[in-house]
């Protein structure tokens, strides 16, 4: 089976910043998979290229079988790869119901027009799309809260919508953009269950970008990591807890 | 069976032919404000579409109209004394085609300008619309087929309350219907985020075209009852102004509100009549009344509940 995500030695260069260079990766279905360099080591601008935010100089990506080149952000959400934000991107103003029932969009059959007419088509499939919201809302305990606005919601909260509102296009892959940042230890043990829980549950592949290690090692199957645009290693947590390339470029840095 | 929502579509359109029937008791001079009025509802709301709802913002709205009104006097005038007819069968099927035509053409010309400029995030659609009304205002100003700078005359009197309430009604249930839905519910995560609603799936780039064709076509047909209701039309009447005064009905309602944009609309109507014998001055009253509705109450004058500090 050929693997859902594949990078073949993507290259991005700004004028004349070589941001990320030659990173050939692959992701398989219902994997959960690390990214991890220390900061400036090109994982955000990785991200923004599978998720067609920016276009690769050089290199191919294709998920699904198929390249992403020229795609735009909706035309690969619509493929099947959701994300969350670094610096969570919610739709402040609207209630979190709307949140997460926009993202339903994707599979209306209904659009524009239909909701001018308001047919009996329109009415049951918009019946059964609030229904899917409430039941989505509902898994991840978010129900209660489900008519404040997504922006008086706390912190932790608003992740978690975040993380929902992604599942709503129902996503082959889901990528992460730290999660874990700003949150405490007994947060960041939620988070790693939470994300265990959704890979199961939603049976999809997940690219986790954080710069946590103990949440990295601690639920991931496989990890890249980056140092100055480039790859310098990719194994199992074990296998690159023991690296020397990693050690130096990272992990070292902790401990000198 | 009808939705509900369509049913009161249907009573509004009855209320409006029902008190349309009687409007001949009205003082000649109120019915003059109550259908400006209800022209001004159909600006507001379908501005309120792109600058409220969808976070867009136009200053191009009186171009728009301008295209609207120009569109349809043309047609009524050169094709209602070649067709000849009762005066009520040009009312009835003439003067409802011409506000067709010319809300389609001020939509087309809605799509000309959106399209390259709503592809960009950012404030290009002000300066684009803003530089759309004035070409259009010079451009009327200098054919003479529709009068040139000094106007177009003769245009028949077939705006009447029925018409103005009823547009009115019709661009309220649109502009509702469409945010009333999951699809509608788009524009709204538009305005909120441009980049988390494209990582949600939403073609914004369609999203924003489609409003502000939407909101377009409405000013064309507004423009149409305009034209109608006053008899005239004089480019000048199109200018920067007229789009700042809708604009004003959008701000002091509440961005983005129903009702309140409604009732801004209605109030301003009414102010602006009451304010004529200022003349000029009209223009610096405005102004400083948006001045002091920004410092003061920046989400608007009407948004519920009145009084309630809101919480940020």
């Amino acid at each position: 089976m050929p693997p859902l995500l594949q990078l073949d030695r993507v290259t991005i260069r700004f004028g004349g910043l070589t941001a990320v260079s030659e990173v050939s990766a692959t992701i398989d279905e219902r994997e959960l998979v690390g990214l991890i360099g220390p900061n400036g080591a090109g994982k955000t601008t990785l991200f923004n290229m599978v998720t067609g935010v920016y276009q690769p100089t050089e290199g191919r990506i294709a998920f699904d079988g198929r390249p992403t080149a020229g795609l735009k952000p909706f035309d690969l959400t619509a493929r099947g790869i959701a994300r969350t934000f670094q610096n969570i991107r919610l739709f402040p103003s609207l209630t979190v119901f709307d949140n997460v029932r926009v993202a339903f969009h994707l599979h209306l059959r209904h659009d524009a027009t239909h909701s001018l007419t308001r047919g009996r088509k329109f009415q049951t499939e918009e019946t059964e799309l609030r229904e899917r919201t409430r039941d989505l809302l509902g898994i991840f305990g978010l129900e209660r809260v489900q008519d404040e606005p997504a922006k008086s919601l706390p912190y932790g909260d608003q992740r978690r919508l975040e993380i929902v509102r992604a599942l709503a296009t129902r996503p082959k892959l889901l990528l992460l953009d730290e999660p874990a940042a700003g949150m405490n230890p007994a947060e960041k043990v939620e988070l790693m269950k939470l994300i265990q829980f959704i890979q199961e549950k939603f049976k999809l592949a997940i690219l986790l970008v954080e710069h946590d290690m103990k949440v990295v090692m601690g639920i991931c199957q496989r990890i890249h990591v980056l140092e100055y645009g480039r790859k310098i290693a990719e194994g199992t947590p074990a296998g690159i807890r023991a690296d020397p390339a990693v050690i130096a470029a990272y992990l070292g840095q902790e401990h000198g | 069976m009808f939705p509900k929502s369509q049913l009161w579509l249907l009573a509004a359109l009855a209320l409006a032919g029902v008190v349309s029937a009687f409007s001949g008791r009205l003082d000649s001079y109120v019915l003059d404000v109550a259908m400006g009025v209800g022209i001004n509802i159909v600006l507001a709301v379908s501005l309120n579409l792109i600058n409220g709802f969808t976070g867009q913002f136009s200053l191009g709205h009186a171009g728009f109209m301008a295209v609207g009104a120009y569109t349809s006097a043309m047609l009524t005038t050169t094709l209602g004394t070649q067709l000849g007819g009762s005066p009520a069968l040009l009312q009835w099927v003439l003067f409802p085609a011409s506000l067709l035509l010319g809300g389609l053409l001020a939509a087309l010309a809605g799509l000309a300008v959106g399209a390259p400029s709503l592809r960009l995030k950012g404030d290009y659609l002000a300066i684009v619309t803003l530089g759309f009304g004035e070409i259009i205002k010079v451009v009327l100003q200098n054919v003479d087929a529709v009068g040139g700078a000094r106007g177009l005359i003769g245009v028949p009197a077939y705006t009447d309350l029925f018409w103005t309430f009823g547009a009115a009604a019709v661009t309220v249930y649109v502009v509702w219907g469409l945010l009333n839905s999951t699809y509608g519910r788009g524009f709204l995560a538009v305005a909120d985020d441009e980049v988390a609603a494209e990582a949600m799936g939403l073609d914004t780039t369609r999203y924003k075209i489609t409003a502000f064709v939407v909101g377009s076509f409405f000013a064309g047909v507004a423009g149409g009852l305009y034209a109608h209701l006053k008899g005239y039309l004089n480019p000048g009447g199109f200018d920067f102004n007229k789009s700042i005064e809708i604009v004003v009905m959008v701000i002091l309602g509440g961005m983005g509100r129903h009702v309140g944009v409604i009732i801004a609309a209605v109030l301003l109507g009414v102010l602006s009549e009451t304010l004529r014998s200022f003349g000029d001055y009209r223009m610096i009253i405005y102004s400083l009344l948006l001045i002091v509705l920004m410092l003061t109450r920046p989400q608007g004058l009407f948004i519920w509940p009145l009084w309630k500090k809101k919480s940020t």
